[in-house]
């Protein structure tokens, strides 16, 4: 096969399930709007899409929303590098020391499904009103989830895998990095997404409640001015940070570990 | 290389030697012996086959033989010296399939001679020898995901071939197969034996198999797995699979299911026991 013939099938195989997917948005969109306009739905909670889509330009205008956005990127970049280095290392140990495995597997599991977005009045006391309670906050939400899939994928390695390994006598390293690691990037790389999704939330969620820092703050000044459309718009920018994590995670992954 | 001088009680051309192995392991209702008091020999550039009923512990033998397990009796010696742990000159191929899902076909096959630390382009070059010799060129930038079994389970023969070992020590390698493919396969590993001059141990529950490729054939018990007979085929070299169809070969077959059916059957009656026992 060509390399020609190869990049479009590609792009056919993409054409398809994206513009179902965007097909689907707009469908949604159009169906909130007429339920909007004939009563079902009142305008007093959900704004119409329309006035939302209009809400754009002022939010990009006047609320410097794209400053905004890049406050909440660069939290969410810092908090998202420290989940995956933090994160990783520690299942690694995990893994590696079956004693600590032990001892602490079920309260790192208890601590992925804490509400620990609540914790951030100690927070504060720690960090004050900073970015970095932000971002420490963003990073403890994330953790667990990074922790466990690391652990879950490196236990899960198919025994003959790390066999064949051995049977070339592999070094201690090389086990690790040929094989344990490759085999379970991609169970990493779940807990990775799940760690961002938390991360993004609490990120957006702790700037909201100390009315600091980006995207989350905004939402509240324009929720406290009962500005409906202008308060979804930004939201949406929320939802394009995430989009951009996860677009930037799936490329990593690629990259990583092709084959699959 | 270093010598053991202990061993050398065997005559010198035994390039493999396995003296009185036992195995047994710790299960939930008590010890189970695998592997009772196994000894055999292989020469250097023969083909030797090991069939028994499934549960025999042939797999065990041959993790025991890779230095895969310890906490056996008995020794197991290469060319004179005491396999501790996986010895560089025995390349295993495994039951299980075993190619690295993350790399192409020419990585998979590429991978000892990496880990060795030969230069990339020396390394391709060596992996697409090998890749030709099990018939798989056209695929070297495949990644096994995109293979069929049988292709699949030739990388990993490839792979383990890359190594360059003394002794190729195959456990079921095409259980998973079926008959035809397992057939022309088997083709596949004679002409590399014989252009390798390769020592093979191949374990195997296929008559068929084991009397097309082996020169010798050991019979185990069903568990605890001793040795019952040792079969020298003497069947012309070289071999290819018409030779299944042929009056000797139907003979040899014969005479290795008469021992394997008591063993099968008494493997079939123990494990119905099993199921009656766990039942009432
Ligand atoms: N790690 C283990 N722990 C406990 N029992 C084991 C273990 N490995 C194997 N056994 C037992 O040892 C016996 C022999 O197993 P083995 O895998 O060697 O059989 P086999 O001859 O390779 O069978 P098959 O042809 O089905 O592959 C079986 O009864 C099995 O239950
Ligand atoms: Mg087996």
């Amino acid at each position: 096969m060509n390399a020609a013939a190869t990049t479009r099938k590609f792009s056919e195989q993409r054409f398809l399930p994206f513009t179902l997917g965007f097909g689907a948005l707009v469908a949604f969109f159009v169906a909130v709007e007429v339920l909007i306009r004939i009563g079902v739905i009142s305008r007093y909670i959900v704004p119409l899409p329309t006035q939302i889509f209009a809400a754009f330009e002022r939010v990009i205008v006047e609320e410097e929303i794209l400053s905004r956005f890049r406050v909440t990127f660069v939290e969410a970049a810092i908090a998202g590098g420290m989940i995956s280095v933090v994160g990783i290392s520690l299942g690694i140990l995990l893994y590696r020391f079956d004693l600590l495995r032990r001892a602490t597997e079920t309260w790192v599991a208890a601590m992925a499904s804490a509400p620990t977005v609540l914790m951030y009045p100690l927070f504060l006391v720690i960090f004050g009103r900073s970015m970095w309670t932000i971002i420490m906050m963003g990073f403890v939400a994330g953790l667990p989830a990074v922790i466990l899939k690391t652990l879950e994928g490196l236990s899960g390695t198919r025994r003959v895998l790390i066999n064949v390994g051995r049977s070339f006598n592999l070094t201690p390293s090389q086990q690790f990095t040929k094989i344990l690691l490759p085999a379970a990037l991609p169970t990493i790389f779940v807990g990775l997404r799940l760690g961002l999704i938390f991360m993004l939330i609490n990120i957006v969620g702790v700037e909201f409640l100390i009315n600091f820092g980006g995207l989350g703050q905004l939402i509240n000044d324009l929720a406290e001015r009962y500005d409906l459309p202008g308060t979804y718009a930004t939201i949406f920018f929320v939802v394009l940070v995430s989009v951009c994590f996860f677009i930037f995670t799936e490329k990593v992954e690629r990259w990583l570990r092709p084959g699959t | 290389m270093a010598t053991n001088a202990a061993a050398t009680t065997h005559a010198s051309n035994d390039i493999l030697v396995v003296d009185d192995i036992v195995k047994s392991f710790n299960t939930a209702d008590g010890s189970l012996t695998a592997v009772d008091h196994v000894s055999l020999s292989v020469k250097q550039g023969e083909f030797m086959a090991v069939i028994g009923p499934s549960g025999c512990g042939k797999s065990t033998l041959f993790n025991v033989i890779g230095g895969l397990v310890d906490g056996y009796e008995g020794n197991v010696t290469v060319g004179g010296e005491r396999v501790n742990g996986p010895h560089p000159s025995i390349g295993m191929v495994f039951q299980e399939e075993s190619t690295f899902p993350w790399r192409t076909v020419t990585d998979n096959v590429a991978f000892p001679l990496e880990i060795a630390g030969m230069d990339k382009a020396q390394r391709y070059e060596r992996a697409r020898h090998f890749i030709a010799l099990v018939g798989l060129d056209g695929f070297e930038n495949r990644y096994p995901a995109e293979l069929s079994g049988g292709m699949r389970q030739r990388v990993a023969i490839a792979r383990t071939l890359a190594s360059e070992p003394k002794i190729l020590l195959m456990d079921e390698p095409f259980g998973a197969l079926d008959e035809q493919t397992r057939l022309l396969l088997g083709d596949k590993v004679l002409q590399i034996q014989h252009q390798l001059k390769q020592t093979c141990l191949l374990i195997t529950h296929n008559i068929t198999e084991a009397v097309q490729l082996a020169d010798r054939v050991l019979v185990m018990t069903y568990r605890p797995g001793k040795v019952k007979r040792i079969v020298d085929i003497n069947l012309p070299r070289p071999r290819s699979s018409e030779i299944v169809s042929s009056e000797a070969f139907g003979r040899y077959v014969a005479q290795i299911w008469s021992d394997l059916r008591e063993e099968a059957s008494r493997g079939m009656r123990d494990e119905e026991q099993q199921r009656a026992g766990a039942h009432s």
